[in-house]
């Protein structure tokens, strides 16, 4: 027996906003009848905010559960807030999920992006800044049943050891290895990572410059300010970063520790993993 | 609430709780000692193996050793020949084993091990004639179950212990008899069955206690090595009070055979050809004959099973399901894959199981409510077209 919420029960038992909008704005699916559950999400915009949502879902209690909260979620709220809504935020909702169960709230936001992909265009801005930030939270997904091995798992071992096949991760994960199943997932895992990899080399000079810029002001001017000190963007020629450290980072001894060892790993991990930082 | 998960566990009939009270309580000597204390803890054990020995058409009580559970008899027998035939290594069972025994072959596999998993067909029938071909001089041994437990199919093992001996005559032949034991005939005499577990949960004796019958020609090794217990085949004190109750069990399965043939099977049917015909999204898994008399297993078509079992349980019924999402592992049923039953009614399947407990008004009460249950869950599900071709189909 599962341990589920109270929150989870009343959900699956009294789902709120099943079926379908005729005049949906956006419409998202996840899931599959193969894999034992799949979820359809209709949502009816007013300009840029929800005013309507409605599921369909197959699957578990808490696959419902998590249908009927996230429709709950998004209702009212505008797409910048929508998007911002991740797999822990839903299962949060819900008072919690049992561990095996965190892939149902996956389910949910993968129906949430398919929505705003199809809304805005594969090709759209909008839609390649939700997919490059994607992956910091679909992490709990089981892409391999057979072995338990997640999404995150995978994604690690193909970024650490650059694997290119199914094959390799079989080899460094066990994924796959059983019935099969999952190597058209881990296929694509493998083809989502290579395509982040390539458009990162591909930022013309304009995009790189603002992509820095907001790394540093969103990820590394927070962290520095907690210790007194800040950071400023100096110049970009090429990879090389020129930033200048102020307050109290400005005569810490530790002043080079941070900008090779924080400033530099963040901005390769998040920009380009040929960036280089200087002090001016 | 009723109780429709017989082949999960049973509950403990009450004049097996009451055999079994005594030696909770005031008999509670060691049978092995020398002083009259022990006397009737003594008898009674062996009054029990009498018990198991009729129950299962046994010649002789030696022949039958009491074990925790199905999954130690199972472990003991398949070990127990394996390291008896060290020459010999290739093994055949089949894809719909539980897991107890299926988990030991593929511990087997990784020691160097060949084993063939035979399959079955979309009625739940085994491929005998894949057995017949995969058999050779240097199999070890052959474990079928008589009766499985998600399908309730039966499978022909007095015929396939005749077909090994004629062909390999000193192949040994486990059979797996968990969900057979109470409810059809489940008798080795005159059978060329070497050795065969049961589990007394199953048949209305508490948890935690079972019994392995081994052929005197059959030789095994002990799982649990220690004292003289079960004549040094299994160590450790005799668990009287559960023996005691396996006993009994044992005893009144034997009486309530015809019942359970008859009355069970009727009640069953019943529910089986009430669900069917109600709810249109329906489908019977399994074949309708060849079952055991208790149990049903039927596919709800786009409606995944763990959310059924949730709203069954909201109305008191217990029921269970192949879904991958009831068990910890994910993994939809192995069995129900095996069959290749298709993925709309994969996850949806839910395996009802009676017992001779069970009243015709509680399978009245679950006909009158599935259909609803059915109506409601379904709108939630996002294949409306496929659903509603079904409803012009057969409703």
């Amino acid at each position: 027996m599962w341990d589920y919420s109270e929150k989870v029960l009343d959900h699956y038992r009294n789902p709120r906003n099943v079926g379908k909008l005729d005049d949906a704005d956006m419409i998202g699916e996840a899931g599959s009848l193969a894999c034992g559950d799949s979820l359809k999400i209709y949502i009816k915009l007013d300009g840029n905010k929800v005013i309507d949502a409605k599921f369909q879902t197959f699957g578990c209690g808490s696959a419902v559960a998590a249908s009927s909260i996230l429709t709950e979620m998004i209702i009212g709220k505008t797409l910048d807030e929508v998007k911002k809504i991740t797999n822990k935020d839903i299962a949060r909702e819900l008072d919690g999920l049992p561990q095996q169960k965190m892939h149902c709230s996956v389910m949910g936001r993968e129906a949430l992006e398919d929505a705003l992909k199809k809304y805005y265009g594969e090709e759209s801005e909008e839609w390649q800044e939700i997919e490059i930030a994607e992956h910091a939270n679909a992490g709990e997904k089981i892409i391999c049943t057979c072995f338990n091995v997640t999404e995150n798992q995978i994604w690690e071992a193909v970024k650490v050891n650059g694997l290119k096949t199914v094959e390799e991760v079989t080899n460094y994960t066990k994924a796959g290895g059983a019935c099969g199943r999952c190597k058209g997932l881990i296929k694509d895992i493998i083809d989502t990572y290579l395509k982040k990899e390539a458009k990162q080399q591909e930022l013309t000079p304009t995009q790189k410059i603002l992509k820095i810029s907001k790394v540093i002001e969103q990820n590394i001017s927070p962290e520095l300010q907690k210790d007194g000190g800040d950071i400023e963007l100096v110049d970009i020629e090429g990879d090389v970063v020129k930033v200048k450290l102020t307050g109290m980072c400005s005569g810490c001894k530790n002043a080079s520790m941070t900008l090779k060892n924080f400033v530099e790993s963040i901005l390769k991990e998040k920009v380009d993993n040929n960036i280089v930082v200087e002090q001016v | 609430m009723i109780y429709l998960d017989n082949n999960a566990t049973t509950k403990v009939d009450p004049q097996v709780l009451e055999e079994m009270l005594p030696y909770l309580s005031e008999n509670y000597a060691n049978p092995s000692s020398m002083y009259d204390f022990a006397k009737k803890p003594a008898e009674t054990l062996k009054k029990a193996r009498v018990q198991v020995r009729d129950f299962l058409g046994a010649n002789n009580e030696k022949e039958i050793y009491f074990t925790s559970c199905g999954s130690e008899s199972a472990n003991t027998a398949i070990k127990g020949v394996i390291n008896c035939n060290k020459e010999k290594k290739h093994i055949i069972t089949t894809k719909v084993e539980h897991p107890c025994v299926l988990n030991t072959y593929k511990s087997l596999e990784k020691q160097g091990y060949e084993v063939d998993y035979i399959g079955v067909n979309s009625r739940g029938e085994l491929e005998i004639e894949e057995l017949k071909e995969k058999l050779r001089k240097d199999t070890a041994l052959v474990s079928v179950m008589w009766a499985n437990n998600e399908t309730g199919v039966i499978y022909p093992v007095e015929e396939i212990a005749e077909m090994i001996k004629t062909r390999s005559p000193e192949t040994m032949f486990f059979v797996d008899a968990v969900q057979a034991g109470g409810k059809i005939p489940v008798n080795v005499k005159d059978t060329q069955i070497d050795l065969l577990g049961i589990s007394g949960h199953k048949f209305h004796a508490p948890k935690g206690v079972g019994a392995l019958y081994v052929k005197p020609s059959a030789r095994i090794t002990p799982l649990i090595n220690g004292g003289h217990q079960e004549r040094g085949m299994r160590a450790g004190t005799e668990n009287v009070p559960y023996i005691v109750g396996l006993g009994k069990a044992a005893e009144l399965a034997q009486n309530s055979l015809d019942y359970e043939l008859k009355e069970v099977k009727r009640l069953r049917d019943r529910l089986e050809e009430g669900i069917l015909k109600n709810v249109f999204n329906a489908r019977l898994n399994t074949s309708i004959t060849n079952r055991v008399p208790n149990t049903t297993n039927i596919g709800f078509e786009y409606v995944e099973g763990e959310l059924i079992l949730l709203h069954l349980s909201d109305l008191g019924i217990c029921a269970s399901s192949g879904s991958a999402c009831t068990s910890g592992s994910l993994e939809p049923s192995h069995v129900l894959r095996a069959m290749g039953i298709p993925f709309t009614a994969l996850h949806g399947s839910i395996r009802f199981s009676l017992s001779r407990f069970t009243t015709e008004k509680e399978i009245d009460y679950v006909i009158e409510h599935m259909p609803a249950v059915m109506e409601k869950l379904t709108k939630i599900s996002p294949f409306q077209d496929e659903l509603d071709a079904l409803r012009k189909l057969r409703g």
